[in-house]
């Protein structure tokens, strides 16, 4: 498995998951995380908070880490430091998630190395909202440039 | 497998304009709407918060309009764009979206006449102060930087003394005390010159010109390069929680287009010099061409420059590609694929000649637009920078004598003979 950074590859993950464990979400409504899970739920994805200092975020129960999570997981997105995620992508193989999703600025090419030899598709140093947004719309009404280049209806 | 990059005439086409999943229009819908319904109360609150994307009121985004904004940021080579109602209301968005009261910017002083007053007297009633310096000289610019400085602002190609900016010397400026170099790329267009490939950060257009190319339609847009560090400790408000905007941190929340969001969010939102969606619509149908309308006017451009050098009526032409001309070296390093379609000359006879080929000629247009289909002519003391006292003229590049052309795309030879004919009867 190579890591995915295609339009493509990348609509591919989005459209074949459904529940997405967030590493290092914030109870802050301001930040970041929280925007990218609050997106999730609105389009129709289920949320999995892990922090170890929170018991509820966003109205789902919250887990201290991805082992603890019961049920499968889908993806596992990091919102945490490069160091923090080799053992995140090792518990990430151990649950049998299909992809480990490294946040824009979050590059670990050991976390990548791991998750990929376990069978994953891994996304690096992206967001899983603005990249949600440009592949399968919405991105577009922000006046960004997407990349997106097609003559088929969109999906 | 590495996504395509697709070339700038396939762009033209396509860029920010998938069909729509309900009726599969081929061409760009008009979404002549002022509002948009919300799914539920939940989903309008994610649409207020930012937490999702959508259309909530035409003032703030709008489909067609949004589909002009990615179509310029993807031929300029940027993260991001926001549409305004002309290219003036584009670059205030831009500079205010930048600049505060007691903030400080530091401009081209060849800049076009309306851009120089929207500065140096509409802005300087909001406390921000512009000091004009010499546009050939980078040095110029740096002695004029100041600890508020928050912008350097230039043209691509001047207008109407068509002088090249040297855009990489004076980003370099503008990067050493970590402010954005803002870029009027208007009258050359992306297809010329992309002032992101040179560093600059910002770049502003008035859409009405080449981008439209027909002269039925006013516009502006900015466009962001995606790249500029906002969090170096000169724009708080790009990393602080917004006063504007209930508390949202437009660089941590958007990133690399975040300045993008902030102007839209803030500075369009609450000054409002929104595009129409048909006018959105009718710049579209313009830009498809582009490609194909920007070799011509470039090439009939130089081709009457050359025209003029030899002829017996003419003092002086100016047109940057012509041999000779002072900033030939700058234009085959900017502009390498040619200098656009607008050439000044003077008519030998002064003001008096001047008004005179221009009263004879017979399908040039009269009047105050450039980058037209359509060629066009004007004298620009007596109108476009009328405003202007003589020496503030001189200032911009404007003499009493001078004639500027916006060559079309006609008949290169009916274009050469109205000339011929109306420079003949200015000698009489």
């Amino acid at each position: 498995m190579p890591i995915v950074d295609d339009i493509a590859g990348l609509r591919r993950i989005l459209a074949r998951a459904h529940v997405v464990a967030v590493a290092g979400l914030s109870e802050h409504w301001y930040r970041p995380s929280y925007f990218a899970a609050k997106y999730l739920l609105d389009h129709g994805y289920r949320i999995i908070p892990v922090n170890p200092n929170h018991t509820e975020i966003l109205g789902e129960r919250c887990y201290p880490d991805v082992a603890s999570i019961p049920g499968s997981v889908d993806i596992v997105d990091c919102f945490r430091r490069a160091n923090d995620i080799p053992p995140i992508a090792h518990e990430a193989v151990a649950k049998g998630a299909k992809v480990l999703w490294m946040q824009i600025g979050i590059r670990s090419e050991e976390g990548a190395r791991i998750a990929l030899a376990g069978g994953l598709d891994v996304v690096m140093n992206r967001c899983v909202k603005i990249e949600h947004a440009r592949v399968m719309g919405g991105l577009h009404w922000a006046g960004v440039n997407t990349g997106v280049i097609s003559a088929r209806r969109h999906a | 497998m590495a996504d395509r990059e697709f070339g700038f005439d396939t762009l033209c086409l396509h860029a920010g304009h998938v069909p729509d999943a309900e009726t599969g229009a081929r061409a760009l819908p008009i979404y002549q709407t002022t509002s948009f319904v919300f799914d539920s109360a939940d989903h309008a609150a994610s649409l207020f918060n930012l937490q999702t994307f959508g259309n909530v009121y035409s003032r703030i985004s709008n489909p067609t309009v949004s589909a002009l904004e990615e179509r310029v940021a993807a031929l300029e080579g940027g993260r991001a764009a926001l549409a305004a109602a002309t290219g003036m209301a584009a670059q205030m968005l831009a500079l205010l979206t930048l600049c505060r009261n007691g903030d400080h910017i530091v401009a081209a002083r060849t800049l076009y006449g309306g851009t120089y007053s929207q500065l140096a007297t509409t802005f300087a009633q909001f406390a921000i102060d512009v000091t004009f310096v010499d546009a050939d000289d980078p040095a110029a610019f740096r002695r004029a930087l100041k600890p508020n400085t928050k912008a350097v602002y230039a043209e691509t190609l001047g207008n109407p003394q068509l002088n090249v900016c040297d855009i990489a010397a004076i980003a370099d400026v503008a990067h050493g005390i970590g402010v954005p170099l803002v870029v009027d790329n208007t009258l050359a267009s992306p297809y010329l010159c992309r002032p992101f490939e040179h560093g600059a950060d910002i770049v502003v257009h008035s859409v009405t010109k080449y981008l439209g190319g027909h002269g039925t339609t006013m516009g502006g847009i900015l466009v962001e390069s995606g790249k500029f560090p906002w969090d170096n400790g000169n724009f708080p408000q790009m990393t602080e929680a917004s006063r504007g905007y209930h508390g949202v941190r437009f660089y941590e929340t958007f990133g690399d287009f975040g300045f993008t969001m902030k102007a839209r969010m803030e500075t369009m939102r609450t000054l409002g010099p929104t595009l129409a969606p048909l006018s959105a619509f009718l710049l579209l149908q313009g830009i498809e061409t582009l490609h194909l309308r920007m070799p011509r006017h470039c090439e009939s451009a130089l081709a009457v420059a050359r025209h003029l050098t030899a002829h017996r009526a003419v003092e002086w032409v100016n047109y940057p590609l012509l041999e000779g001309n002072r900033y030939a070296k700058l234009a085959q390093r900017y502009l390498p694929r040619g200098a656009g379609g607008i050439l000044t000359f003077g008519v030998r006879g002064s003001a008096a000649a001047g008004e005179r080929f221009i009263e004879s000629v017979q399908f040039l247009s009269h009047l105050a637009n450039v980058g037209d289909a359509k060629s066009l002519v004007i004298h620009p003391a007596s109108t476009t920078h009328r405003q202007l006292s003589e020496d503030e003229q001189r200032a911009a590049g404007v003499t009493p004598e001078m004639i500027r052309l916006s060559i079309g795309l006609e008949t290169l030879d009916d274009i050469l003979w109205d000339i011929d004919q109306a420079l003949e009867n200015s000698q009489r």
